[in-house]
C-alpha cells in the first residue's frame, strides 16, 4: 500500500502511485518498515510522509541547514541528501528513537535545563547531531563543540544554549 | 527532481559496464552532491547505480609503495579520523576537517569528492547562461558576480573553480587516482586528474565515460613534520574556500630540501607550480622566500572585477602557511584545524 503524502490538493481525494514505486524495507529506531515508495524519494521524505516519524524537520532540503539530522549505524548524516532506497540494511536512529516523554534522553533533558531553543524547529536535528558527536567522541571543549556542530543552523539563534547543553553532556559522558 | 530508475551494484565491473552502456546513467555513493544538482534540475541522470553496497572499496589500507590506499566509498570522516591517515598524513586529516560539516563528511566519499562540481551561482542557476552547465551558451560570471571565481588557468568560456578542500592537500601529497572502466584499471597521476576549462568546461576532469574512481593512493611522503592546511573563508566553518593553501615542507635545519605548495579556491583545479617549488630547494625558511615564491606563483593570475582581491589575499596565504608549516606552532594536535583559522 502506497502511503500518500500528507497534503493533498483540495478536493483531491487520493493520488496515483508514483509509476515506478518500489518496494523497500527500512530499519527506523529498530523496528522493520516496509514501504512502497519512488526511488527518487529522500530519506527524509519517507521518514516524513511514509512512516509518519515527523521529528525529523525538513529545513532547506539541500544539506546546508542540519535540521534533517539523524543516525545512520551511529553517525550523523543529513537525511535530505540520501534516498531511501539507499539505506535499506542500515540502522536509521531519528529523534523519535533517542527519548520518549516520559523518559527523555540525557540531551533532551540538557536543552531544557540550558533554554536551548526558542521555536523548537531545528532541536530534532540538534539533538541528533549532538548524539553523533557523543559517538565520535572528538569535541571535549566549547570550541570543538562549536565546530562539529557546524552543520547545525538555528535561526533563533539559541546558540548559547545549545553550547551549554552540548557542552554539559559531553563531561558528563568524559566524566564517567 | 525529475524520475529516474535506481539499481544497486553488486560488483565494480557490472557497474562499470551498466554505466558506459547508457549515456545517461550516474554513479551515487555519498550523494551529498550530485542529489542536490539534481533537485537543482543541474544534473538530470534519468537513472542510479548506487554502488555504496561495494564494500571493498570502502577500506584504508597500505599500498605497495609504502603509503596508503584511500578507498574510494572510504567517507570523508572515516578517512580523517582514520589512525594511520593522522599519523603519517596530518595534513590530508586537517584539509578534510576544514570542509563541510560533520554531517556531510560521514556521508560523502572519496572519490565523490574528487568529482564535487563547481559551486558558481550561474552554474547552479537555470535561468543563465553557463557553458559548464550547456555548453555553448556563454558564462555569466566573466562579466558578473566572480567574487568566487578563478584567478588562475581560467578561459574565455568558464572561470569557475573547483571547490574541494581534500583535492588541495593531495595535489600537494602527489596521490594517484586509481580507475576502473570499461578497458580495465589505469592510474591518473593526480595533476592531471582534474583539468583546466579550456574550450571544455563541460569536462571537469579526465575520466573516460563509464570510468569509475576505486581508490587514491598515497606516496610515503606524508610531509607530517611540517605542513599546513590554511583556509581562508567568510566565516570560519563550513564554507568553501576563498583561498587555500596546502603546504608540505621537508626541512633539515632551517634548510628546504622539498615544498609542496597547492592552492585551491583559485583555479578549476588544485594550482601548483612545480618549477617555483624547486626554487625553494636548497634554500633557507625565510619569510624573504616565501615572499618571492608566493609573488612568482601568482605570477599570471588575473581578476575579473570582484575577485581581483584574491591575488593579494593569496600571496599572503602562502606566505602565512609556509611560516606557520616551518615553526610548526599548531603542533600535532588532532584538532590543530581549529587554529588554522584566521
Amino acid at each position: 500500500m502506497i502511503k500518500q503524502p500528507t497534503n493533498l490538493p483540495a478536493g483531491a481525494s487520493s493520488l496515483p502511485a508514483p509509476p515506478s514505486a518500489g518496494s523497500v524495507t527500512l530499519t527506523i529506531n529498530g523496528v522493520q518498515r516496509h514501504m512502497q515508495l519512488a526511488p527518487w524519494t529522500s530519506l527524509l521524505d519517507a521518514l516524513r510522509e511514509y512512516a509518519n516519524l515527523t521529528g525529523t524537520k525538513k529545513g532547506c532540503d539541500h544539506g546546508q541547514c542540519g535540521s534533517c539530522t539523524v543516525l545512520v549505524n551511529g553517525k550523523r548524516i543529513n537525511s535530505c541528501l540520501t534516498l531511501a532506497v539507499m539505506q535499506e540494511g542500515n540502522e536509521i536512529t531519528t529523534i523519535e528513537g533517542l527519548g520518549t516523554e516520559e523518559n527523555l534522553h540525557p540531551l533532551q533533558q540538557a536543552f531544557i535545563d540550558h533554554d536551548a531553543f526558542q521555536c523548537g524547529y531545528c532541536t530534532p536535528g540538534q539533538i541528533c547531531s549532538a548524539q553523533g558527536l557523543l559517538n565520535e567522541g572528538r569535541a571535549h571543549t566549547e570550541d570543538e563543540i562549536r565546530e562539529l556542530m557546524s552543520g547545525n543552523l538555528c535561526r533563533c539563534g539559541a546558540y548559547v544554549g545549545i553550547l551549554a547543553a552540548v557542552k554539559e553532556v559531553v563531561d558528563k559522558q568524559s566524566s564517567k | 527532481m525529475n524520475s529516474f530508475t535506481y539499481t544497486n551494484a553488486t560488483a565494480v565491473d557490472t557497474a562499470v559496464r551498466e554505466k558506459s552502456t547508457n549515456s545517461r546513467a550516474a554513479f551515487v555513493a555519498g550523494g551529498t552532491n550530485i542529489l542536490d544538482l539534481m533537485k537543482e534540475n543541474v544534473e538530470r541522470p534519468t537513472h542510479l547505480i548506487g554502488i555504496n553496497k561495494l564494500a571493498a572499496l570502502a577500506t584504508i589500507e597500505d599500498n605497495p609503495e609504502g603509503g596508503l590506499r584511500l578507498g574510494a566509498l572510504a567517507t570523508n570522516a572515516d578517512t580523517a579520523w582514520h589512525p594511520e591517515v593522522e599519523k603519517r598524513y596530518p595534513l590530508l586529516s586537517q584539509t578534510i576537517l576544514a570542509g563541510a560539516t560533520a554531517q556531510l563528511r560521514n556521508m560523502a566519499t572519496n572519490g565523490g569528492n574528487m568529482l564535487q562540481r563547481t559551486r558558481c551561482y550561474y552554474f547552479y542557476d537555470l535561468a543563465t547562461p553557463c557553458n559548464k552547465r550547456e555548453p555553448g551558451s556563454g558564462c555569466s560570471a566573466i562579466n558578473g558576480f566572480n567574487r568566487i571565481h578563478a584567478i588562475l588557468g581560467a578561459s574565455e568560456q568558464c572561470i569557475a573553480t573547483y571547490p574541494s578542500d581534500m583535492a588541495v592537500a593531495l595535489a600537494a601529497l602527489e596521490a594517484t587516482v586509481r580507475v576502473s572502466g570499461p578497458q580495465g584499471e589505469r592510474t591518473i597521476p593526480f595533476a592531471d586528474f582534474h583539468r583546466l576549462p579550456g574550450d571544455h568546461p563541460e569536462r571537469d576532469n579526465t575520466l573516460e565515460p563509464g570510468e569509475l574512481i576505486t581508490a587514491l593512493d598515497l606516496p610515503a611522503q606524508g610531509f607530517e613534520k611540517n605542513f599546513t592546511y590554511l583556509k581562508l573563508r567568510d566565516r570560519t566553518s563550513y564554507a568553501f574556500a576563498v583561498v587555500s593553501v596546502a603546504v608540505g615542507l621537508e626541512l633539515e635545519g632551517n634548510i628546504i630540501k622539498e615544498a609542496r605548495i597547492a592552492l585551491g579556491g583559485v583555479a578549476h583545479k588544485p594550482w601548483r607550480v612545480i618549477a617555483v617549488e624547486e626554487t625553494l630547494r636548497g634554500e633557507t625558511a625565510t619569510e624573504d622566500n616565501f615572499r618571492r615564491v608566493a609573488t612568482a606563483m601568482l605570477h599570471n593570475a588575473q581578476g575579473y572585477g570582484h575577485n581581483n582581491f584574491k591575488i593579494e589575499l593569496a600571496k599572503r596565504a602562502i606566505v602565512r602557511a609556509l611560516k606557520q608549516a616551518t615553526e610548526m606552532n599548531q603542533a600535532l594536535d588532532a584538532n590543530a584545524f581549529l587554529n588554522s583559522n584566521p
